[in-house]
């Protein structure tokens, strides 16, 4: 069965293939900063985390989305995603690791696209809530 | 202040180049492998015309054109009694490496909760390119804690 076949036999409460993420590091939060554009400098210098009222360094929220979105795009091409979106629940830090996981919600014909809605959601490694998002991909 | 005055206000329209090259480092930071986003060539090979912008890279788009958490200077609100609640994305056509990017932001709605102790304000973002074709449409909720 080819990848696109296996996609239209899925079903509302089927789970798409689960990614763990490899741990935070400061260098990668630089090399965030620097691509994203966003250089804030919680995400980069302890004293300003403390002086923000934070226990230290912090992730990007987008990162952390930007993550997220690897649970999508490690399953069917971007160019299949219509939709995405995500609650930003609560913060990350420097060592730890997402697991990104995502559920079938429902099926639905719209403007000739066979689509896909699924909940998604990122957990870290104590299993806490880090986002819950939402995206819709289409079939074909 | 009177914040519903604000829903509906449109900000001026802004233009943003696309950078293919920034589009590989943006995907190198975070932890997407895919060549399409670094290699032209693989990129045509995946059905894509050119080196495709990541999903969230237009939240970057954004960012550049300095549309990120301005309404909240506009307002008079201080950026750092807010947060990033939510952040959505529709997407209509890819953004490529040497697109032109252009938009306009609105405010969309503005609503408060727990007794106005919280102020949640949405915008949203239409993003075009050169071509005048309809590529992204990003939604924000930023969420102020009044105090």
């Amino acid at each position: 069965m080819t990848v696109t076949e296996a996609l239209k036999t899925l079903e509302v409460g089927d789970a798409i293939p689960e990614i763990v993420t490899a741990p935070i590091t400061h260098d990668q939060l630089a090399r965030f900063a620097a691509a994203s554009g966003d250089h804030n400098p919680i995400h980069l210098d302890e004293a300003a985390a403390k002086s923000g009222g934070l226990p230290g360094i912090i992730a990007h929220g987008m990162l952390n989305m930007a993550a997220l979105g690897l649970v999508l795009t490690g399953w069917v091409p971007q160019s299949a995603v219509r939709r995405f979106s995500a609650r930003f629940v609560a913060m990350t830090f420097p060592g730890d690791t997402l697991t990104l996981s995502g559920t079938v919600t429902g099926r639905s014909a719209q403007a000739g696209e066979d689509l896909v809605s699924l909940d998604l959601i990122a957990r870290n490694q104590n299993g806490e809530t880090i986002l819950n998002g939402a995206a819709t991909i289409a079939l074909y | 202040m009177d914040l519903a005055a604000y829903v509906g206000k449109q900000y001026p329209p802004f233009s943003v180049a696309v950078d293919a090259a920034r589009i590989g480092a943006f995907a190198e930071a975070i932890g997407d492998t895919d060549p399409v986003y670094r290699d032209e060539a693989a990129a045509k090979a995946a059905g894509y015309d050119g080196i495709p912008a990541p999903l969230t890279f237009p939240f970057t788009i954004a960012l550049d054109a300095g549309q990120s958490f301005n309404v909240l200077e506009d307002m008079g609100i201080d950026k750092r009694s807010s947060v990033h609640g939510e952040q959505g994305f529709v997407y209509h056509r890819p953004i490529y490496g040497g697109d032109t990017i252009s938009g306009t932001q609105k405010i969309i709605d503005i609503f408060e909760k727990k007794g106005g102790a919280l102020i949640f304000i949405l915008t949203e973002i239409d993003l075009i390119n050169q071509h005048g074709d309809a590529v992204c449409e990003l939604t924000s909720t930023i969420v102020v804690r009044r105090g």
